[in-house]
């Protein structure tokens, strides 16, 4: 499913946090998005996870508007947020089950969902464990196993790796790739870790609040004149600051 | 693709399960939530029981003691730090994240609230009910069909307080934090009740007192369960603490913005 965002505002009374964005993410494609602390990222997951009211422009799935029709657009969401959202004193799942319970399962669905997913994340003998014996990687994939529970076609991820070491995020990074690819899965990993994009991926990258680029991490370098994706984003933002 | 009425039961089971097993897993805040009424009804009780004679009033048909008296306003009291106390944590607390889950189901979100609410006001029956055991002890025995009727009174106060709650974490900026809504809504709705005194003695002491205590939704709510405990219903009770239910919930649900809450972290 395709995500379209056209002339995204939105703003904390007078502080603006996004300024007319505009882009769209293809189906089963892998995107990034990019920016600094206070670039807006956690802002634009807000307005596409429905957490805040969109202000002024629109939101749409597969030519579904999130305004319009929240019910189906959800149900094609998966996220993970930025900051565990697992109940730690319940199990693994029972965690699970009540998700899946949100949206609208039966516990048989919901077991046999369930069973899929933490198997998908080499996670089926922890299923009974409480989350607060599993470490952050684990913490993490049964996140992700969350997120996929009812069988999304865009997955959202807010700092996903944020707090794990580096063999853990690239394994978790990999994974989620691996999940784009074999399930034309959309996804938007965002991010302010350069190393977790390859070239190719689509980077959105976002700087106070407004968007500068949409193209491949290959195209930032060219566009900046830099060899690594790394020194294109230094630069770009620093231009940006340098213009304000 | 719609839901069905099937996936909106499903969901409703979900979040009370959640909230159940939220509930046997924190077993210290289920005891320390027992201890404040159960300190009332023996320690304060016994003291003032020689201060206050009770004249027979309506429901009991005969003498009663100041435990018994009290009771009812103790069941309510739980239920009003119950609802304060989770309708605050759902927007203010480490329980944001649990409530960005809670919002990320495709059902409405009015849906949700309305779970979330009866789910609270469901469990923490239990901890009245509790209480009411122990009571026992101190020769608070209403009828055994009193624990029955009573059932539906304590669900609609439950609801009202959690949906009371919701709003004011929802409106009042200034009172984020647990002890201000103590001190500026949790006490004065309970001192300001029949559920230490009756109103005919709070007349007595002073006529704007009685008026403020007659217009407190919380000393309806106080005596539709004492009614219902003893099998009668007070219709004037019950009328206040439906509608008051039915105007906090219509506000609260109206007035839920998770986005204040994440702009206040």
């Amino acid at each position: 499913m395709s995500i379209n965002v056209e002339q995204l505002s939105f703003s904390y009374g007078r502080k603006t946090a996004l300024s007319d964005l505009n882009f769209t993410l293809e189906r089963g494609e892998f995107s990034a998005l990019l920016g600094p602390n206070g670039a807006g990222k956690s802002t634009l997951f807000a307005l596409l996870t429905r957490l805040f009211s969109l202000q002024s422009g629109s939101i749409q799935l597969q030519g579904l508007d999130l305004q319009k029709t929240p019910t189906q657009v959800m149900q094609q969401v998966g996220v993970v947020f930025q900051q565990s959202t697992l109940d730690l004193d319940l199990s693994v799942q029972q965690n699970l089950v009540y998700h899946a319970a949100l949206h609208g399962f039966s516990s048989a669905e919901a077991n046999a969902r369930i069973a899929i997913e933490l198997d998908r994340m080499s996670m089926a003998d922890r299923a009974n464990e409480k989350v607060r014996a599993l470490n952050g990687g684990h913490r993490r994939r049964v996140e992700i196993a969350r997120a996929l529970l009812h069988q999304p076609s865009v997955l959202l991820l807010d700092e996903p790796t944020s707090g794990l070491d580096p063999q853990t995020r690239k394994i978790l990074n990999q994974h989620v790739r691996q999940l784009c690819e074999d399930q034309q899965l959309t996804v938007l990993w965002a991010t302010h870790l350069i190393d977790e994009i390859h070239a190719n991926d689509r980077a959105l990258l976002l700087h106070q609040g407004k968007l500068l680029s949409s193209s491949t991490g290959q195209n930032l370098c060219t566009l900046s004149g830099k060899e690594q994706l790394a020194h294109a984003f230094e630069h770009l933002t620093q231009q940006t600051v340098a213009a304000a | 693709m719609n839901m069905s009425s099937a996936q909106y039961w499903h969901c409703f089971r979900g979040v009370l399960v959640r909230e159940y097993l939220r509930f046997i897993q924190q077993r210290t805040r289920f005891f320390s939530a027992l201890v404040r009424p159960l300190l009332w009804l023996v320690v304060f009780a016994a003291g003032f029981r020689a201060a206050l004679g009770i004249a027979i009033i309506e429901p009991y048909e005969t003498y009663i003691t100041y435990e018994v008296y009290i009771a009812p306003g103790l069941c309510c009291m739980i239920l009003l730090f119950n609802g304060m106390q989770s309708s605050l944590s759902m927007v203010y607390d480490r329980e944001m994240g649990s409530m960005r889950v809670l919002l990320m189901s495709p059902l409405p979100r009015w849906f949700l609230l309305v779970c979330k609410l009866l789910s609270i006001a469901l469990v923490s029956l239990l901890q009245v009910y509790a209480f009411l055991l122990i009571a026992l002890l101190v020769d608070v025995e209403p009828p055994l069909w009193g624990y029955l009727t009573a059932l539906p009174a304590f669900l609609l106060v439950a609801v009202m307080l959690g949906a009371i709650g919701l709003f004011i974490s929802s409106w009042i900026k200034q009172l984020e934090n647990f002890a201000g809504v103590m001190n500026f809504v949790i006490f004065p709705m309970f001192f300001l009740s029949s559920a230490l005194y009756p109103l005919w003695k709070m007349q007595e002491a002073s006529e704007w007192l009685y008026w403020i205590c007659s217009s407190n939704p919380f000393t309806y709510a106080v005596e539709l369960v004492r009614h219902a405990l003893y099998m009668k219903f007070d219709l004037l009770a019950f009328s206040v603490t439906l509608s008051t239910t039915i105007l906090f919930s219509l506000l609260a649900i109206n007035g839920f913005n998770p986005q204040r809450a994440a702009k206040g972290k």
